[in-house]
């Protein structure tokens, strides 16, 4: 009996588990589909989900409009260059706050959070006219350093977290070996911290990728990434919408794989410790 | 002098010469719809008349390209050179000194030949600080066989009150057939731009001649109860989450009678591609309740050049070749003259190519003739626009005020409870902006 009901109670589970993943992906999927539509059929009412005529013309219009190529590779080093840069620092702040901690550190860990908690609209004017007078509007070395200061408290967060879950005992022994602090950071923290500092990089690849107010209003021609690429084909007067959806999907594509791709090493670092 | 110094003095006089060789590059911000794209596909006609001048596009939504101008010519970032802009910012960076004059295009430009109002619209003192790409007005869509239909006959200039007969006699919920779709969707550029045009005809205004908010007249109380009961009775459901393009998708799947918007629309519902109702659409000027003042409104999106930019003089031979009546030639050539942007030069409209191409022709020309952006109301104001006030602050004013709007049109308070909170939040943005001390 007790078994019956754990059985109805896993399908039940697992029911309920795809309908909100199914309900979490729908946006996208209809995204995707309503890209191999008509502009006329994407705004059908009722609409068609699977049986209309399918068509590429939309990625052909997107592919002779815009550069892809160069917004996508503007994503690419914005999004890893900001993540690794944000690592090399948040690696020797998480470590001290976790092992070393301070009187203050939990204070400095929470004022480190609430910057996150300011309208990036607020500092706008200032980061911009500070980017106008050192020259770095519309450059890519301009937006890794601004992505990198925005998401780097929730790496030192995540990787203070990680680092805590690691018996200080182990480090005190590399010590008491001799091992310098850079040794003991790079060969003995580092290795054993792996998981966590995947998924933080994987996670601030994705937020960095995804970020728009930032990369839009910092850019113009030359170092627009594939968030300025998107808003090029948003329009207020004209439907639209089979041509945004396509470039949407276009945009989105390589984030998605990549997170497909390291999902296990994702559930696996964003779960590190949670189970003792 | 050393053979490496001679050698390092002709290096730096070839990189000069190279310098000097080197295209100039043009950053051009503008806002995705058909008629710029197109330019974007037809420039290597202007790149090839002009080898030392490159272009670089920036295209981005409308809202976006606003927030992302502004900032930039208001902090002199100088990110572009040819900037996109309607006729709500040219009147105010005018002003602050942000534009170039536009007074010395060459004389086969034919400033003369852009329209009177539009012209109007784009200066300051008499001087030209943009040119328009393409002209806007508002007006009256309608399906004629419906009309026909219900035995409704639609005049050239229809009142408010017509309307209301009309759209009573052509609304078939059952079928679901609304018999009128009108903007409801929050935002200055959105429902407060159709509710003040709407407003405007029927004798009210934004302000008094002392900038004293006019929300508590009674001209206000008639029109805004008017445009809630149209919505309501006659209107499609879920009216006040519709924009332009909501009501364009609704108009062109046969679900409104009467659609009253942006003149520009005529071009798609009116094409058989995308347009399921495009062989029984009929035109009409906006209404009015005749006090001398129709419900239409008057926008261009237009081309300006940031005063300081470094390319001054290549943005300049841009901007004319953009907004000449070349450019409608290639264009006709290329695409046909029904593509040609409208509403900007009177040589269009005395073209018989495009009248016999563009059904709508005559009545875009006529809604735009009856758009007087200097004197938008029927009682005198301190400030020029018709759908909006040209003041900075009325960006954010406009969209708190649509916000009350659309309140009203959801059913979350009435009419006189919206317009009194937009009287009161008027007030108090225009005490703290010192126009009312």
């Amino acid at each position: 009996m007790a078994r019956a009901v754990s059985t109805r109670r896993k399908i039940g589970f697992t029911i309920a588990a795809w309908a909100v993943g199914l309900a979490i992906f729908f946006p996208i999927l209809w995204t995707i589909l309503t890209s191999f539509k008509t502009e006329a059929e994407a705004i059908s009412s009722p609409p068609s989900f699977l049986f209309f005529d399918w068509t590429l013309e939309n990625y052909t219009t997107v592919q002779e409009r815009s550069n892809y190529f160069r917004h996508f590779w503007n994503s690419v080093v914005i999004s890893l260059g900001s993540t690794l840069l944000g690592l090399l620092i948040a690696i020797p702040a998480a470590w001290s706050m976790a092992f070393v901690p301070g009187k203050r550190t939990k204070d400095v860990l929470m004022w480190m959070l609430s910057t996150k908690m300011l309208p990036p609209v607020g500092v706008l004017i200032p980061i911009y006219l500070i980017f106008r007078d050192v020259g770095l509007l519309d450059t890519k070395t301009g937006l890794v350093i601004v992505l990198t200061l925005i998401n780097l408290p929730i790496i030192v967060w995540m990787l203070y977290t990680y680092f805590k879950e690691i018996p200080g005992e182990i480090l005190e022994a590399a010590r008491m070996d001799g091992a310098s602090l850079r040794n003991e950071i790079i060969h003995v923290l580092t290795p054993m911290a792996v998981p966590g500092i995947a998924s933080t990089l994987l996670l601030n690849v994705i937020l960095a990728w995804n970020e728009a107010f930032w990369t839009l209003n910092l850019t113009a021609a030359k170092s627009a990434p594939l968030t300025a690429f998107i808003a090029s084909y948003s329009s207020p007067e004209g439907l639209f919408y089979a041509k945004l959806s396509a470039a949407s999907t276009m945009a989105i594509a390589p984030i998605l794989i990549l997170g497909w791709f390291s999902q296990k090493q994702l559930v696996r670092g964003l779960t590190f410790g949670a189970v003792k | 002098m050393t053979q490496t110094t001679r050698a390092l003095l002709g290096a730096t006089a070839l990189c000069g010469l190279a310098a000097a060789a080197q295209a100039e590059t043009l950053t051009i911000a503008t806002v995705n719809n058909g008629d710029m794209i197109r330019m974007q596909g037809l420039a290597s006609d202007f790149t090839d008349q002009h080898p030392d001048i490159e272009l670089e596009w920036v295209t981005l939504e409308e809202n976006v390209l606003r927030q992302r101008v502004t900032t930039d010519i208001a902090t002199r970032g100088g990110q572009y050179d040819v900037m996109t802009i309607g006729t709500y910012e040219v009147p105010i960076w005018a002003q602050q000194g942000w534009l170039v004059a536009l007074d010395d295009l060459p004389e086969e430009y034919d400033v003369d030949d852009l329209l009177p109002s539009i012209r109007e619209g784009l200066s300051v003192d008499g001087s030209l600080y943009a040119v328009p790409f393409y002209g806007e007005s508002s007006m009256v869509m309608y399906r004629t066989d419906l009309a026909e239909a219900a035995g409704v006959e639609f005049p050239e200039a229809p009142t408010w009150d017509f309307i209301k007969e009309a759209a009573a006699a052509m609304t078939d919920k059952e079928n679901e057939v609304y018999g009128i779709c009108m903007r409801g969707k929050a935002g200055w550029g959105e429902n407060t731009a159709f509710i003040t045009s709407m407003a405007n005809s029927y004798g009210a205004r934004w302000f008094d001649e002392n900038w004293m908010p006019q929300f508590d007249s009674e001209a206000w109380q008639t029109a805004f109860s008017d445009y809630l009961m149209l919505q309501n009775e006659y209107g499609a459901p879920g009216a006040a989450n519709n924009g332009f393009n909501e009501n364009l998708a609704l108009f062109q799947q046969g679900k409104c009678g009467m659609w009253i918007d942006a003149t520009v629309a005529a071009s798609f519902v009116t094409n058989p591609d995308d347009s399921t109702v495009a062989d029984s659409v009929g035109f009409a000027l906006a209404p009015d309740n005749g006090l001398g003042k129709r419900g239409n409104w008057l926008w261009a999106w237009s081309l300006g050049i940031p005063a300081g930019t470094d390319a001054e003089d290549a943005a300049k031979t841009f901007v004319a070749w953009a907004t000449s009546k070349e450019y409608a030639e290639l264009v006709a050539e290329n695409e046909g003259w029904a593509n040609v942007p409208p509403g900007t030069r009177t040589s269009l409209y005395e073209n018989p190519a495009y009248l016999d191409a563009a059904s709508f022709a005559e009545m875009t020309l006529e809604s735009i003739k009856a758009a007087d952006p200097k004197n938008p109301t029927v009682d005198p104001v301190p400030y020029t626009g018709i759908q909006f006030v040209a003041i900075p602050e009325f960006q954010g004013i406009g969209t708190a005020v649509g916000q009350q709007f659309a309140a009203a049109l959801a059913g979350q308070k009435s009419a006189e409870e919206a317009l009194q909170a937009a009287q009161d939040l008027t007030m108090q943005e225009m005490q703290a902006a010192g126009y009312i001390q």
